[in-house]
């Protein structure tokens, strides 16, 4: 079955008007297609140009050329009242909202449904309740937002989109400035909301490791490359991770799904180990010494480490051969040398 | 529940609210510069005959319209002070510190000062010229502040572009007195130190009908404002008519502050502390109680300064600026110092 896009776009121009003529075109000729169901991931460096991209979807900002279709409409014909009934933000920005409760910021995203007085209606009422339920926090409707942790703020942010019932949902970083817990927790939190609510979830994001871990779809931007999409394993697995910051120094590990400072190595040495986890920490530890990996062990190194355990090291340098007790003993034969 | 609680705490404060509005009007016609006894008031006000016909005169020409006045100032200041808070998104921002007053102040120079004589007297025309040059006035320094507000994010910033405006304003409000006449000049300085017994009965229908109005337009705007209170990109995702919200905004803020100005002068300190002060009672920022509440407290606020500006066992009144500061500057030294305690101070 081939499914529609939700949000499409084919050779589209973002940028911005720098007042009088000027024009600074971020990108040009973006071909999109996002789709319901899935959360989807903007991954790119700094200044690559996702704010501005997420502004252009979702209305808040004019293309330089090419539309926005809404399910198939374009977005300059779509009113400012049905908009507000399709896509829901999340945004960054600095807010007044410490003093209302955290049903009422809720209650703020019924404002598209609700009349002129946004008097809400028993329904709008269990619309709000059923998006505190979704997002796990029933239990704080009557707090005070200054009374909450970032990571509680944000998910009453996502629960207001929520219960904006848009089909659509675009976040700007909803996880940045979070710990672990609150990233993991919200990225979980959004992937369960696409699915179960077949919600089509958007969102800007530094934390590749969650992304990679929890999104359908990535979409890779960069200066040098444009926007590159795809389900997320078919990116990893084709090499495109290493194009999204063109940089000599990073490269991108598909084994463990993340980035790594790329190791000049000088002198490599022989490692032998039987065991997944404690071979990546050693080699973790050789490339952070100077030191590239080998497992030819038919041609040695002159170098060989044999590891049995991370307490139980063997050192084998040409005929003389130390048996090591901990990773502190290994680090110190390596300056040794 | 607590929500149900919530929504009847709010009903009880302004019912409370709405009581000590009503108790302290009545206050305000038993106390003036000239001392009626008390029964005489009364007599006075269910058209019983009074001992002497002067007093009766007062009652009904001075006290009662004065008393109205107050209140009206005081909804009307307050409600502007609000508006002006949440459309900055800035706790600080009031009518006086925003030079919005002074503003209004400069209309009135304007037709006062160089206007000429027949606009000193209490003519009708004169009146008008009075309302219209504090109301363009009032609008010219919002729409200036409003443009700096687009591009100058930082709140700290537009209140320092907002007080700039306030003293180049001020300095060409003291280049039209220094070119004016003794006369104009002593109606122009009376007129700037605030006076709630300005508004004669027949000018109070006009000053109630534009007061009404702002306020009506405010009570109008508090499903917006609560967006608002996200910031301006959340409240455009909301369905928000951003620059159409700010316009009324920006209308409704000149006009309550406007012709009160106009009529009794600058009073400071009520559209800066009374939002604050609302806010403290209801501990709440939604618009939809907070509106009300300010309102209220704004009336009861002035109405509380106008009695304590007449002066026991004299006969002098002090100017109403010389009173509100005493009730307006320790709440806002209160709010700064208990940021962090207060909800609603935090983002």
């Amino acid at each position: 079955m081939k499914r529609a896009a939700v949000i499409s776009a084919r050779h589209l121009d973002i940028g911005y008007h720098t007042g009088g003529d000027g024009i600074k075109r971020v990108h040009t000729d973006l071909n999109i297609a996002l789709y319901a169901g899935e959360l989807t991931c903007l991954l790119g460096a700094n200044g690559a140009g996702k704010s501005t991209l997420l502004r252009t979807l979702s209305g808040a900002q004019p293309s330089l050329a090419g539309d926005v279709c809404i399910n198939g409409k374009p977005l300059k014909d779509i009113s400012r009242h049905i908009l507000s009934q399709t896509i829901g933000v999340v945004l960054t920005d600095k807010t007044a909202i410490g003093g209302l409760t955290v049903r009422e910021v809720v209650a703020l995203g019924r404002q598209p449904h609700t009349g002129f007085f946004g008097i809400l209606t028993s329904h709008d009422k269990q619309v709000v309740e059923d998006s505190l339920e979704a997002c796990g926090i029933a239990d704080k409707g009557t707090r005070y937002m200054a009374s909450l942790s970032d990571g509680e703020r944000q998910k009453v942010m996502i629960a207001k989109a929520l219960a904006q019932e848009c089909p659509i949902v675009l976040l700007d970083e909803p996880t940045a400035f979070l710990d672990i817990v609150s990233r993991i927790e919200i990225m979980s939190l959004l992937h369960r909301i696409a699915t179960e609510h077949n919600r089509a979830i958007l969102l800007s994001t530094h934390d590749i490791e969650q992304a990679l871990v929890l999104s359908d779809r990535l979409w890779l931007l960069s200066r040098e490359k444009g926007l590159t999409t795809g389900v997320t394993e078919d990116l990893i697995l084709s090499g495109c991770l290493n194009n999204l910051f063109p940089h000599s120094d990073i490269h991108f590990d598909p084994l463990h799904g993340s980035y790594y400072p790329t190791v000049h190595r000088h002198k490599s040495a022989t490692v032998v180990c039987h065991d997944e986890t404690l071979l990546h920490w050693v080699i973790n530890l050789l490339n952070r010494n100077g030191y590239g990996a080998s497992f030819d062990t038919v041609t040695p190194c002159p170098i060989i480490i044999h590891i049995e355990s991370h307490c139980h090291i063997l050192w084998q340098e040409k005929d003389t051969s130390a048996t090591l007790h901990s990773f502190e003993e290994l680090v110190r034969k390596i300056q040794e040398k | 529940m607590n929500k149900k609680r919530n929504i009847s705490y709010s009903t009880i404060l302004i019912l409370v609210l709405c009581i000590l509005t009503a108790i302290l009007w009545v206050c305000n016609l038993f106390v003036g510069s000239v001392d009626i006894p008390a029964e005489e008031v009364v007599n006075a006000l269910t058209g019983q005959p009074c001992a002497k016909e002067s007093w009766r005169y007062i009652i009904i020409e001075s006290r009662i319209p004065q008393a109205i006045t107050a209140l009206l100032a005081g909804c009307s200041l307050a409600v502007a002070g609000l508006l002006l808070q949440t459309t900055f998104n800035n706790p600080l921002a009031g009518p006086s510190i925003l030079g919005i007053d002074t503003g209004a102040a400069l209309g009135v120079a304007i037709v006062m000062l160089a206007g000429g004589s027949w606009v000193v007297g209490s003519g009708i025309s004169g009146f008008f010229a009075t309302i219209l040059g504090a109301f363009l006035g009032a609008i010219a320094v919002l729409a200036v502040i409003l443009f700096f507000s687009t591009f100058v994010r930082n709140n700290l910033m537009l209140l320092i572009i907002g007080m700039m405006v306030g003293y180049l304003t001020s300095s060409l409000i003291s280049l039209l007195n220094f070119f004016a006449s003794a006369n104009q000049v002593h109606a122009y300085t009376m007129w700037g130190m605030g006076n709630l017994s300005g508004v004669s009965l027949e000018q109070l229908p006009w000053y109630s009908i534009a007061s009404l109005c702002g306020l009506l337009i405010a009570f109008m705007l508090s499903k917006p404002l609560n967006a608002m209170l996200l910031g301006t990109r959340y409240a455009e995702n909301l369905g928000v008519n951003i620059s159409l919200t700010r316009n009324l905004l920006l209308l409704a803020t000149g006009l309550l502050t406007a012709t009160t100005t106009a009529f009794c002068g600058p009073i400071t300190f009520i559209g800066l502390s009374v939002p604050h002060i609302a806010r403290l009672l209801l501990r709440s920022s939604n618009h939809n109680t907070l509106l009300p509440v300010t309102m209220l407290c704004g009336a009861i606020v002035l109405l509380l300064c106008n009695m304590l500006s007449v002066i026991p066992g004299s006969n002098g009144i002090i100017p109403i600026n010389a009173v509100t500061p005493l009730i307006g500057a320790p709440v806002i030294i209160y709010v700064i110092v208990n940021q962090k305690k207060i909800n609603y101070f935090n983002g």
